[in-house]
């Protein structure tokens, strides 16, 4: 009888861990394009591609001397190269689409990343309004300033 | 000899290298590049205008801390992200640093030509809504090196 608890303990360990491992799964490819992580890390942390759809970098890279406010333009030819590495990597490039696509409507494309229903969704019960007026943290562009490795992709440390 | 000397010795090895190629460019070297630059600036202001006489930080200083905004509503300031004192950190408007503006605290940040250039076109515009004239970018580099 005891034996049979401890394996039924053993299995709801497991479940539970695993459980635990999927939810917290908030990890995404590092930029491994030197060009793309220095021009995009420039002034904001180089975010990462797999965050937006095609559509949404595709307008980005092609309004970069009107970029949030700010003239962020770069060489034609700079300009070519950055935007081809979001497209191939993008929230809906590839087999499957990535977590940024949830609840995203067909054909439409956010120029935030936190105007994404996911981004949202993730941030809204999560994070109180104080940390946003934070000086630290500034802006909500600033991942950085609570995910310490986000600019190596990793959001697991909420 | 211990079995684990030789990859120890490699280390070492490996480390001064990489110390070495890891160095940054030197501040003299640096400084002379951005008088180079300067130089440059001034033949260009004397090329728009006969009566050129040289560059003044005190006009550098006077472009660097004024608020024309007549560029774009969010910049309308050099100092909106670079705070009004040269040496000290700036912050982005998403939050990221930026190095001190002064040479004598980032002693590096003008030495790269194409970087250089490419700043002022996107800072001008941001700032300004047009692009700068050699003599401002001649003044602000100047004032700059005094800092």
């Amino acid at each position: 009888m005891s034996k049979n608890t401890g394996i039924y303990l053993t299995a709801a360990a497991m479940v539970l861990l695993v459980n635990s491992a999927v939810q917290a799964d908030e990890r995404y490819k590092p930029i491994g394009d030197p060009i793309v992580a220095r021009e995009c890390g420039a002034c904001h942390m180089a975010f990462q591609p797999q965050m937006l759809p095609k559509k949404s970098w595709g307008i980005i890279m092609d309004g970069l001397p009107n970029h949030f406010g700010e003239d962020a333009s770069l060489e034609p030819e700079m300009v070519r190269h950055i935007k081809k590495y979001h497209l191939d990597n993008a929230a809906d490039s590839g087999l499957f689409s990535g977590k940024f696509m949830r609840g995203l409507s067909e054909g439409s494309a956010p120029l935030r990343i936190t105007e994404t229903p996911y981004w949202v969704r993730e941030h809204n019960e999560e994070v109180p309004q104080r940390a946003w007026k934070d000086p630290k943290v500034k802006s909500k562009a600033n991942c950085i300033a609570c995910h310490r490795g986000a600019d190596q992709g990793y959001y697991d440390d909420d | 000899m211990r079995p684990y000397s030789i990859s120890s010795t490699r280390l070492l090895i490996i480390a001064a290298l990489v110390s070495v190629w890891a160095l940054p460019v030197s501040a003299p070297v640096s400084a002379a590049q951005m008088q180079e630059k300067i130089a440059d600036y001034a033949a260009e202001a004397r090329a728009q205008d006969n009566n050129f006489a040289g560059f003044s930080a005190d006009r550098g200083s006077i472009l660097f801390s004024s608020s024309p905004a007549t560029g774009k509503p969010e910049t309308p300031s050099c100092t909106t992200c670079h705070t009004a004192n040269p040496t000290g950190i700036g912050q982005t408007r998403a939050g990221k640093e930026i190095a001190p503006m002064a040479l004598s605290m980032t002693p590096d940040r003008y030495a790269d030509a194409k970087k250089l250039e490419k700043w002022f076109r996107r800072n001008c515009t941001s700032v300004l809504g047009r692009v700068c004239s050699p003599l401002e970018k001649g003044d602000f580099l100047t004032f700059m090196a005094t800092q």
